[in-house]
Formats: C-alpha cells, sequence, structure tokens
C-alpha cells in the first residue's frame, strides 16, 4: 500500500527532492509549500522541478546528496547527509553525532 | 458499465467489496459522508466543488488515479519495514529480510520520503528491556540512510491493564458500575506508560534517531492521549528529536472522561481539536485518522474522512500527515487495501483537504 501512495501521490524520496523536503517539514515544522519554496531556494531549482525525477537526478549527483541508482563513489548514508546538512543549513541528529565522535 | 440509459460504476464498500452505483448514488453517498462529517465533528461540509471533485474520482474509469504534478506530498509511514517481514498480523507478506535491509528496500525500490525502525511487537512496553538491540538496529540504520528515520512504537495504554499488565483494567471495572477504581487504574497506568516512553525516546535520541513516531494514539482513550501529550512535551523540551503524533480514530474515547491537557477536557475530541493539543505539546507533525465504515460505500468513507480531514488541516500551524492506511481515511477495511481506491483517497486527501503528507 505505501507503493500505491508513492505512486499516486509521493515525492519520490531521494529519486527527486522528497527527503529533502521532508527534512523541512520534520526539523522546522515548515508547512508543504514553504517547505517546498525553501528547499527550491536551496537547490537553485523552481517548485515544478522539486518532484521531477529527471532534473533532480542529475542535480543531486552534481551537488553529491545522494542519488537513487548506486553510484560507486558517490556519497551515501551518513556522507550524503552531511552534505545535505550543510545544503539546507539544518542540524541532522546523526550526523552531529558523528561529528562528535571525531573530536 | 451501461445499463440502459443510466450509466454504472465499478466502486467499493468500505469492507473493500466490489459494487456497481450509478453516478446519482455516488453524488448522493459523497453528499450523506460530508453531512455527517459535518454533524460529528462540528466542521463545515465540503463545498460543491470538492464534492464535485470527489464524483469525478470516484467515477473515472481508471484502476490508478494520481496527483496533479506539482502538488506531490511528502510521505511518512508507521510500521512500515513489518509489511515485508512481518506475518499476517502486521500485514506482512513473510519475505525474509532483516530491518535493516527492508528499510533501505523503502528507501531505494519503493523510494519512501521518510521511513522508521519499529520493533515486531509495535508498542512502548515490549522494547523497554531490549532498548539497546533497537538502538543498535537504529545506528546501523542511520550510517546508511539518507532519508529521515523515525523510531515508531504504539502508546498502546492498554499492555499496562490486566491480564498483561500490572493494573487493574477499566475494561472489567466499568460493567460493573465502579468508576473511581477505573479512573484510578487509567491514571496510574498513564504515568507509567508516560515514563516508559520517555525512557525509550531518549535513548533513541541518544543515537541520532531523526524523530519518534507515537502511532495509534489515544487508541485506549483519553487517558493514553494525555501520557503521550505529557511525553511530546518532555522531549521537545529536552531533545532534538522530530515529533510526529499518529493518532488511533477521529473521536478520543472518554475512557476516564475528565482528563484534561492545558485546561482542555480530551474525551470527545475530533481531528481539528487533536491537532491543536500536539501542537501545544511541542510536536513538528500530526497524523489524524478517520475510521472507515464498512457498511457504507468508498464515496461515503472517502468525502466524510475528507471533509474532517480538511477542518484538521485548516487549524493546523504544523504539517498533517493523514493517516491513510487499511480501514482509516477512506481506505476499504481489508487485508489486501484495493489500488483503486487507495489511490482515489490519496489523491482526495491531497487535492482537497490540502495536506502536508500522507
Amino acid at each position: 500500500m505505501p507503493v500505491a501512495h508513492a505512486l499516486a501521490s509521493g515525492m519520490g524520496g531521494i529519486r527527486t527532492a522528497g527527503d529533502l523536503v521532508a527534512r523541512m517539514q520534520l526539523h522546522r515544522k515548515m508547512r508543504l509549500p514553504q517547505a517546498k519554496e525553501y528547499v527550491a531556494e536551496k537547490l537553485g531549482v523552481g517548485l515544478d522541478q522539486l518532484a521531477d525525477e529527471v532534473s533532480m537526478r542529475e542535480l543531486r549527483e552534481d551537488l553529491d546528496i545522494g542519488v537513487i541508482t548506486a553510484v560507486p563513489g558517490a556519497a551515501k548514508g551518513l556522507a550524503a547527509k552531511s552534505r545535505i546538512a550543510k545544503l539546507l543549513d539544518i542540524e541532522i541528529a546523526s550526523v552531529e553525532r558523528l561529528k562528535e565522535k571525531m573530536r | 458499465m451501461k445499463g440502459g440509459a443510466i450509466t454504472r460504476h465499478r466502486t467499493r464498500m468500505g469492507d473493500g467489496r466490489v459494487v456497481e452505483m450509478s453516478t446519482d448514488e455516488i453524488r448522493a453517498d459523497i453528499e450523506a459522508g460530508t453531512e455527517d462529517a459535518a454533524d460529528k465533528g462540528q466542521i463545515e461540509p465540503l463545498t460543491s466543488d470538492e464534492q464535485d471533485y470527489i464524483l469525478e474520482l470516484m467515477t473515472a474509469p481508471y484502476r490508478v488515479v494520481a496527483v496533479q504534478p506539482g502538488n506531490e506530498v511528502v510521505l511518512t509511514d508507521d510500521g512500515s519495514a513489518g509489511a515485508l517481514y512481518g506475518p499476517q498480523s502486521s500485514s506482512g507478506t513473510g519475505t525474509p529480510v532483516s530491518r535493516e535491509q527492508a528499510i533501505r528496500v523503502y528507501e531505494r525500490g519503493f523510494c519512501l520520503d521518510t521511513m522508521e525502525v519499529g520493533h515486531p511487537d509495535y508498542s512502548f512496553r515490549p522494547v523497554k528491556p531490549i532498548v539497546p538491540m533497537e538502538q543498535q538496529t537504529i545506528e546501523s540504520v542511520l550510517q546508511s540512510t539518507i532519508i529521515p528515520i523515525y523510531y515508531g512504537a504504539m502508546p498502546n495504554l492498554a499492555l499496562y491493564y490486566d491480564p498483561d499488565g500490572p493494573f487493574g483494567n477499566p475494561a472489567d471495572f466499568l460493567p460493573k458500575a465502579m468508576i473511581k477504581e477505573a479512573r484510578e487504574a487509567q491514571v496510574q497506568a498513564a504515568e507509567v506508560c508516560r515514563r516508559d516512553m520517555i525512557y525509550i525516546s531518549k535513548k533513541m535520541a541518544e543515537v541520532g534517531a531523526d524523530g519518534i513516531n507515537f502511532d495509534t494514539t489515544a487508541s485506549a482513550g483519553d487517558a493514553e492521549f494525555l501520557a503521550t501529550l505529557q511525553t511530546v512535551e518532555e522531549l521537545a523540551n529536552t531533545t532534538d528529536l522530530s515529533i510526529e503524533v499518529g493518532m488511533a480514530s477521529e473521536f478520543v474515547l472518554g475512557m476516564h472522561g475528565e482528563l484534561e491537557y492545558q485546561g482542555k477536557r480530551l474525551a470527545g475530541m475530533y481531528p481539528h481539536d487533536q491537532v491543536k493539543m500536539v501542537e501545544a505539546a511541542g510536536a513538528h507533525v500530526f497524523g489524524p485518522a478517520v475510521n472507515t465504515s464498512t457498511r457504507r460505500s468508498s464515496a461515503w468513507n472517502i468525502a466524510r474522512a475528507v471533509a474532517l480531514t480538511k477542518a484538521c488541516s485548516q487549524v493546523a500551524t504544523i504539517p498533517v500527515h493523514a493517516n491513510v492506511g487499511m480501514g482509516v481515511g477512506g481506505v476499504p477495511m481489508s487485508e489486501t487495501p484495493p489500488i483503486d481506491m487507495v489511490t482515489r483517497a490519496s489523491v482526495a486527501m491531497v487535492e482537497i483537504a490540502r495536506l502536508d503528507g500522507l
């Protein structure tokens, strides 16, 4: 059933900018229009591109913030999240825990 | 499908059965559903344009419908990975994957925007004795995933009552008119439940979880809702967790009847009041639930669910992610929720209720 929702209404996660918009809701309590505007501005794209998997695939690889396909050497996991945190100007807890371990 | 001069449409009932209904019958059910929501919730009914839109969805001759480009929303999911590895009781398919593997499948194969780790026995109480195992699992997931990861569980206050727990059961006291005893049991159990939920949530914060999801909140009534609100307040003030509160049903059952939070009685609250309590406690995301009636058509159920959810979304200051799953949000109560109605409920919720997510 989640797959049905993903196809009918979902943004698309790391296939597009879905995870980024989600983070602005989770971290800053932004409602959807505000969260989309914030992310679009940070990415330098129009609102209509946020859920466009073709343009977002390319942009995510350029920004190295994690892509949907398994590209050797591309940022994954914590590396991708640390770049996302910097891009969106937010703190991601698991990234902060890593920084604490590195001190 | 045509029968003489009247077009009949293939649709479903709230239990998932396929039926045929005429356009006028579907329209009448949409109107009745929204009127029922307005009456029960003391809210505005859907406008005629909104009802026409639902009619368009319900009579569309396609198996799957979708939102307009640009209107996509964020998806959060409760239980989630259990749908792959779990048994029938979790609506699971028994696919032999670990939770870590299942979450990677959801991130990369199903493209959800967020995910969560949850114990197979998906309540807070069973987690307490094995919390290091849950911490280890979520830590492992956080290392390798990119999407936000919650830890999810149900407050499930009923597990604290006899025979499963140490407190007397209100369901035993109330038929005997032992009101005082029933209320005392609920208050005592709620205090222990609150402490457990805070303990477990803080353990997840220690290892860097993005958030906590309280699922099916208020399933045991107003005492459980109060325990959850108090937990949210504590976590919002002392941790960096993002907090989602998802409800069990559209109406907070007054099993106690007199419990209040910030001066407001909790019993009897509908989603547009529930969200204000959750906001006041400090949560980040609210998930209203509207129950499906198996005796009514999907048109009735979807119209009703959208009306109640729209009223909630209109007054909310935090993101609203409606529960649109098996038996809630207009989706039929069926072990295999039919995709035709799931997508119709999904689209109606997004396009009319103006949600932030599902």
